[in-house]
């Protein structure tokens, strides 16, 4: 290991899942450490973020999607956006890229034992509560009622498919899927993820909710979860910057003075209520 | 500690002594501005300057610097750089800019346990011996004794020239100073009681020249409330968003990290970045937190006068005036923060 933060470590691609086909393509890239004593020893939370470097292209900060449970590797699931993910996008199994990490606060898994968790998630925002549910269900007994709610654009948007039919499947978690306009075939709701949110009115009662999805998404879901009677200190999401340095150096991913990539990602609302800055 | 004297017609003989033992630093002229370069002889400086124009945060913090490199291709190799681990000497320093790194020291060498260093900053700063000079003559936006400091400052510097006529008077601060004189030739003499007040007076003479103050005391509540006040909009119609200000701050640190690269190799190069420039929050997914001028401007304003004085406790400006000088419209940052304690809430 180096005392270079800036230096990422070698790791191989080693599995890549295409979760979302087409303009909005999202791929699940499973990411081995070379290094063994590297590969033993890393270990993160559910909510921590890798920076993933392709040389001569750049990097970029990326939720860790897979769970502390699963030893051995870690996953991001990334949706093709930008110079970086483009070039990841194009990526095959063997191929090399860098990491550092893991970077930034996490989801209280050890605060939240006994209590109910409410996901809320949208689109590729359930990258890093895939992390956390994983971990919860491989924890299964440490917590509460386990209810997940996840919209897309379309059936074809929707990430981790597989995932969400298996666990529509297990009695010990409750799954409600929505996409947002009408489709042949759909039996499931129709319409936006806060609409679902106001419909399935689930009880504050003991219960952490946590959300994830594009900005308006997330502004709406906090309205509605605060008019279902859940407390600012009950809810919380993870937000994501441009980033650079990661941590906490390179200036751009302030809001307010709190800097996303080493006071964040995971916010409650009780922080950011109150926080001004630009989002 | 102890005040020594030196004769100004010494100061070739020190220059190149130190030149000799150490990576001198210091102020030269170039293309028409004062910037800090290394030296090899004495020949090169030039005191007869208030302040370069790219502040000497340069050196610690570069524009430009390598952070690794790497080999791609079939096999990917990360290559570790090897560190300049000569020993530095900044000659000529003035005080508001040495201020400039203690300001930042707590963003790149961290301030809390689990904090990340960062190298490059950390270590050329460690090996750096500052020797300032005052300023005599401060310029017509100088406004340092608004931060509670002084033309002639200890502060932030290990020794201290001072120009009392026909000599310097020393002011040697830390230990670090100490040691760096102790291992010269002895050039030096030691201060009467009269250089001492002489000193004095060229200093007390320099805060009378200073006519400008920024007010900032309440600065940072008063912008808690104001986020969304309309100043912000009427300082940013003036702005064109070139930059130079955050350029030349001794205190802006924001860098962004680029790849250049050929087919078999490349490296990482980390290089001076500005919140004035819209590219630098943009998302991927085109979204943009600070889509316009007054965002950034706002933003720019707040981390100096906000968020640095609530993380770090201490305002993000030295008081030296750059940003004033080289605006292109004329963006006065004391009026700036005239106006916000002007506002009425």
């Amino acid at each position: 290991m180096t005392e270079n933060p800036y230096q990422p470590i070698l790791a191989t691609v080693i599995d890549i899942k295409e979760e979302v086909s087409g303009k909005r393509a999202i791929k699940t890239f499973k990411i081995e450490f070379q290094d063994e004593e590297v590969k033993e020893n890393f270990s993160f939370f559910p909510g921590q973020t890798i920076m993933i470097s392709l040389f001569g292209i750049g990097e970029c900060m990326f939720a860790i999607s897979s769970s502390p449970t699963e030893k051995g590797y870690i996953e991001v699931s990334v949706m093709k956006l930008g110079k970086v993910t483009d070039a990841l996008h194009e990526m095959s199994v063997g191929d090399t890229v860098g990491a550092r990490g893991p970077y930034g606060n996490h989801f209280d898994i050890d605060g939240w034992k006994k209590k109910n968790l409410l996901f809320i998630g949208g689109g590729i925002g359930q990258a890093p509560l895939r992390s956390l549910i994983n971990y919860c269900l491989d924890n299964r007994n440490d917590y509460g009622n386990l209810e997940v709610i996840y919209g897309a654009r379309t059936s074809e948007d929707i990430c981790f498919k597989e995932k969400f039919d298996e666990m529509q499947k297990q009695q010990d978690v409750d799954v409600h899927l929505s996409i947002d306009v009408e489709e042949k075939g759909w039996d499931h709701f129709v319409g936006f993820v806060p609409t679902n949110l106001q419909r399935l009115n689930p009880s504050p009662v003991n219960t952490i909710a946590i959300t994830c999805g594009p900005p308006i998404m997330i502004k709406f879901v906090i309205q509605n979860l605060l008019e279902l009677g859940f407390k600012e200190n009950q809810i919380y999401t993870t937000l994501e910057m441009r980033m650079k340095c990661g941590i906490g150096i390179c200036g751009r991913c302030n809001i307010g003075n709190l800097y996303v990539c080493k006071d964040g990602p995971v916010f409650s609302y009780d922080q950011l209520k109150d926080l001004e800055g630009d989002m | 500690m102890e005040n020594l004297v030196m004769s100004k017609e010494k100061l070739p003989e020190m220059l190149t002594e130190i030149a000799s033992k150490y990576a001198l630093f210091g102020p030269i002229e170039e293309n028409g501005f004062t910037s800090f370069k290394q030296i090899s002889n004495s020949q090169e400086i030039n005191l007869d300057y208030l302040l370069s124009r790219i502040s000497p945060k340069s050196l610690i913090f570069q524009q430009t610097e390598t952070l690794f490199t790497f080999s791609k291709g079939k096999e990917v190799k990360v290559n570790t750089l090897k560190t300049d681990e000569a020993k530095r000497v900044i000659f000529g320093i003035r005080p508001c800019d040495a201020r400039g790194y203690s300001i930042l020291d707590p963003v790149f060498e961290g301030k809390k346990e689990g904090d990340y260093k960062d190298p490059f900053y950390t270590k050329k700063r460690n090996r750096s011996t500052l020797i300032g000079l005052s300023c005599n003559k401060p310029d017509v936006n100088c406004f340092c004794t608004s931060f509670d400091d002084s033309p002639a400052s200890m502060k932030n510097v290990d020794i201290l020239f001072t120009d009392i006529g026909e000599k310097y008077l020393i002011d040697i601060v830390t230990e670090k100073g100490k040691e760096l004189i102790e291992n010269l030739s002895n050039l030096f003499s030691k201060a009467s009681e009269e250089d001492g007040e002489l000193r004095k007076k060229v200093e007390q003479d320099a805060i009378d020249t200073i006519t400008r103050h920024m007010n900032t005391e309440g600065v940072v509540e008063k912008l808690d409330k104001m986020f969304d006040h309309e100043l912000w909009q009427k300082t940013a119609m003036r702005c064109v968003g070139c930059g130079i200000c955050t350029f030349l701050c001794p205190t802006c640190h924001c860098f962004d990290m680029q790849d250049e690269a050929t087919l078999k190799e490349g490296a990482r190069i980390r290089v001076w970045d500005s919140c004035m420039y819209p590219e630098y929050t943009m998302h991927a997914s085109g979204h943009n937190p600070r889509p316009a001028r007054m965002n950034r401007v706002r933003n720019r304003i707040y981390h100096k006068f906000n968020y640095f004085p609530k993380n770090d406790k201490i305002f993000a400006c030295t008081g030296c005036g750059r940003c004033i000088d080289y605006c292109p419209v004329n963006i006065d940052i004391i009026d700036v923060i005239a106006k916000v304690k002007e506002v009425k809430i």
